[in-house]
Order: C-alpha cells, then sequence, then structure tokens
C-alpha cells in the first residue's frame, strides 16, 4: 500500500500524450542518427510487422525524418488485408442466403473478393450489418430469432479473445441462431514466414503492440535465436516507435540480437493469460491461408469441437465460388516487404482507395492507402529512400 | 484493425463496466481482464477491455528513455568539450 502521500491522480495523458513530446522526438533522432552514422552499414531495414505501426509511421512523418541508410518496411499485419479472396467470396456467398443476417467490422465491407465485395452484396439486397464488435452481432441475434446471425471472425491474437468470449457469452446463454465464419488468423507463423522470405535482408522488427498485449513478448524469442535479428515490442505514440528503432539499431551496432519490450505499460513477457485461456478455450489453431503469404502452417484458429455447433460453414451448406486473383495486384509482394505500393502498377490509378483493387488499399492500415494518403501518388524519379 | 483506445474504468458491474474514453462514456466487456479495478486503465479493442494500463510502468519507462538520451547527450557535450579544448592552442 503506498503513502498517500505518493498517491498521484492518473491522467490518461500519461499513457499517451506524455509518448509524444516534441523535444523527447528531437533527441531521440539525433540518437537514431548517430546510431545509424556508427553503425557502418550502408543500408538497415527494419519490418513494421503491425498495420496501426505503419498508420503511425506515416502519421508521424518518421520515414522521411530518419536517415537514408534505415529503410522502414510494412509487413503482414492487418488482419483485412491478409485475409484471402476464398474466405471473403466464402463469407459473401453465405450473406446472400435466405433469413441470414451477416455481421461484419466495418473495415471489411469494401474489400474486393473475387467478383464483389460486403458492399456490393448489400445493394444487391443482403442483409449485411457493421457491428463494432462480435457482441453487438450476438444481440442482433437475440432481437432476431427467426434469422441465422453470422459473424465473420477475422482479426488476430487482439481480437480472437473477443470473439471467443462472445461465443462463449452464446453458449452460457444457450442462442441458438448466432453463428460465425472462423478466420482468425495468428502472427508469430506469419512472422515466420516473412522471414523465410528469400531474398529479404532485415535487421530487425518492431512487433505489434496490441497483439503483443494478448500474447506477450516471450514469443518472440525464435526471433533472434533462429533468425539472429532483433525484436522490439512498441507503443504507437512517437517516443514508442522512434525509441524501439533506437533499440534495434543499438541491437545492431552491438551485434546483440534479442526481445526488448519498449511498450511494457500494456505488454508483459506472458501476455495477457487470462484472455489467452478464453480463446483457447474456444479456438484451436490450424492451417491457414494468407493473402500474400500462401498457407501458412497453423497460423489460424478454429473452433474446438465442443463449439463447432457456432461454426455456419460445419452446420449449413454454403455454395464456395471459385476464387480468382485480382490481376495485375502486388498485395501479395506488399505483404512480404519484397515490394512496396510504387512499385504497383495498378497503384494511383486502377486502384485507389476510391476503387480499390487490392485489400492494401481498402483499409486505413492498408499500406497501399497508407502510402495513398500520407504520401501521394507516385512521383516520377521521387527519392523514395 | 487492432486498433485499441486507453479507457478510465469508471464502474464495475459483473462482466461489464462502464468507462470513461477520451470523455466519452462507454460500455465494455471486462471478461478478459477479471482482475481489473475502478479507477484503473485498461486498453480496449472492439468492445472488449483488453489489457491492464499499469501507469508506474508508464512513467518509469518514459524516465528511463529521458536518463538514457539525457546521459548520452551529456556524454556527448563533454566529448564535444573535451575535443574543444584540444583544439584550442
Amino acid at each position: 500500500m503506498l503513502p498517500v502521500a505518493l498517491i498521484v491522480e492518473c491522467r490518461m495523458s500519461r499513457f499517451t500524450e506524455d509518448f509524444e513530446n516534441p523535444d523527447d522526438a528531437k533527441l531521440l533522432l539525433r540518437e537514431i542518427k548517430n546510431l545509424a552514422h556508427s553503425s557502418n552499414k550502408e543500408r538497415i531495414q527494419f519490418m513494421e510487422v503491425c498495420g496501426t505501426h505503419t498508420v503511425a509511421i506515416f502519421r508521424y512523418g518518421i520515414r522521411e525524418l530518419i536517415p537514408n541508410n534505415i529503410r522502414l518496411l510494412s509487413g503482414p499485419g492487418c488482419p483485412v488485408c491478409v485475409t484471402p479472396n476464398s474466405s471473403i467470396d466464402h463469407f459473401i456467398s453465405l450473406s446472400e442466403l435466405p433469413g441470414v443476417v451477416a455481421t461484419v467490422f466495418g473495415d471489411m465491407m469494401r474489400v474486393p473478393g473475387s467478383d464483389s465485395s460486403l458492399e456490393m452484396a448489400k445493394a444487391s439486397g443482403s442483409d449485411v450489418r457493421v457491428v463494432y464488435s462480435s457482441l453487438d452481432a450476438l444481440k442482433i441475434a437475440r432481437e432476431n430469432p427467426d434469422k441465422q446471425v453470422v459473424f465473420f471472425a477475422v482479426g488476430f491474437e487482439t481480437t480472437a479473445p473477443t470473439i471467443a468470449a462472445t461465443l462463449l457469452t452464446a453458449a452460457r446463454e444457450g442462442t441458438q441462431n448466432f453463428f460465425v465464419l472462423p478466420a482468425n488468423k495468428l502472427v508469430p507463423p506469419a512472422i515466420r514466414a516473412v522471414l523465410d522470405t528469400e531474398d529479404l535482408a532485415l535487421d530487425g522488427l518492431i512487433c505489434p503492440g496490441h497483439v503483443s498485449a494478448i500474447i506477450g513478448s516471450r514469443v518472440y524469442g525464435f526471433i533472434p535465436s533462429q533468425y539472429g535479428i532483433g525484436a522490439v515490442v512498441t507503443g504507437f505514440q512517437s517516443t514508442d516507435i522512434l525509441y524501439a528503432i533506437c533499440l534495434l539499431l543499438r541491437q545492431v551496432v552491438e551485434a546483440k540480437p534479442r526481445v526488448q519490450t519498449q511498450y511494457s505499460r500494456l505488454v508483459s513477457d506472458d501476455g495477457n493469460p487470462a484472455a489467452l485461456k478464453i480463446m483457447y478455450q474456444v479456438f484451436e489453431p490450424c492451417d491457414s491461408v494468407w493473402r500474400g503469404l500462401g498457407p501458412i502452417p497453423m497460423s489460424g484458429l478454429k473452433l474446438r469441437s465442443e463449439f463447432s455447433r457456432f461454426d455456419f460453414s460445419e452446420r449449413f451448406d454454403v455454395p464456395i465460388p471459385e476464387s480468382l486473383e485480382a490481376k495485375g495486384c502486388l498485395c501479395g509482394e506488399v505483404l512480404r516487404g519484397k515490394k512496396e505500393p510504387y512499385d504497383c502498377a495498378l497503384f494511383g490509378s486502377a486502384c485507389t482507395p476510391e476503387s480499390p483493387v487490392g485489400a492494401c488499399m481498402v483499409t486505413t492500415e492498408g499500406t497501399c492507402q497508407a502510402y495513398y494518403r500520407y504520401r501521394g501518388r507516385r512521383i516520377q524519379g521521387e527519392d523514395r529512400v | 484493425m487492432c486498433l485499441a483506445i486507453p479507457a478510465k474504468v469508471i464502474e464495475l458491474r459483473g462482466d461489464m463496466a462502464t468507462v470513461d474514453m477520451e470523455g466519452i462514456r462507454r460500455e465494455v466487456n471486462v471478461l478478459l481482464v477479471p482482475d481489473i479495478k475502478t479507477g484503473e486503465y485498461a486498453i480496449v479493442h472492439a468492445g472488449f477491455a483488453i489489457g491492464k494500463l499499469d501507469e508506474h510502468e508508464a512513467l518509469d519507462s518514459l524516465r528511463l528513455i529521458r536518463q538514457v538520451l539525457g546521459s548520452q547527450r551529456e556524454g556527448r557535450e563533454e566529448q564535444e568539450e573535451q575535443n574543444e579544448q584540444r583544439q584550442a592552442p
């Protein structure tokens, strides 16, 4: 128990604005320049795995502020972007069945499938509803006992426990008309798939903050031990990201790759045991297909047999159309860090946020949309480093 | 999509809590943070509190960063001073 005099009322800014101090940013940038210089390396490549980091890095203009020999690549950490056409086609197809209410997170509405999107399905008469939480989908099921309500279960470890908790609630209540289409994915196997990509020389990874709130930082141990590069878990404010770059650079300079957590106000070594317990009570790992990365062993989540009655595809026959990928779209290469959006002929012309061809242009956290919004269309001869 | 927002727990009622998110009151589920207490802070994602925010860790990590930056700046200034002295006739 703290003495009363030492108890200071905590402010929300302690977790956010305090980590956005311009004076700290100036000092951190100076430190980054010194470390980049003393590394004696022509090029240092770090990858930010998470889409929320990609957006934060653009918003703060960090790519433009760091020295030229440091390159930040965006990784596969946007759940909307990595959901393959086959999953989207499947969900669109079930939304067209009579008596079905299809519920989704707003980000999924405009993602193009092989030849339609949920937005187009809704315009054609499907009952597609945007929800903020899987709990809202369960509420729709309670209020519409004559309908079959299906939730499109997408998202990483940040989101999967919330869906598991909703399913536990539905099981406890005995709700008979609530289902999911399981399409959740796990981040560490995808990191491994990216690191196994040929010709991608990475010097360190900026690991996701909110995924790590659930899974902890210890799980990233394989990155230094098996791939010989560092991994830093960090938050989303400017100080968080700049300090993470400092820590990774120091690891490069000292040639001592390891896992470090800069986001200790939220992330512990072991994550959130209560959330993990609920997630694995309901789901178990399975092989899963990622857009751009292809099939990755044990990188998805399926319902355990005790909960399989909630899997819509197990209960009802859904016609699954053959999936096609958009011609000329480089989303797959972009998600592996092998290409930049500017390398895609469709970027900014045939593919824009208003009329996206690929998933990376659909969502605000997609790499292509972040480039489009914050750096504009391709400028001939522009220095992109 | 993994966007999550800090919130302060105002009132707990079983699995649910009223939280303050940037001045707005919302109802969130707290099944995933069973030991959370009124007055504590959490990160909220998709209608659920998914992790507790630790204010002591927040203060400590900022203090550490400033300490590291400060000591490096002092070190560099000392070095620069010595260099200047060496260069002086």
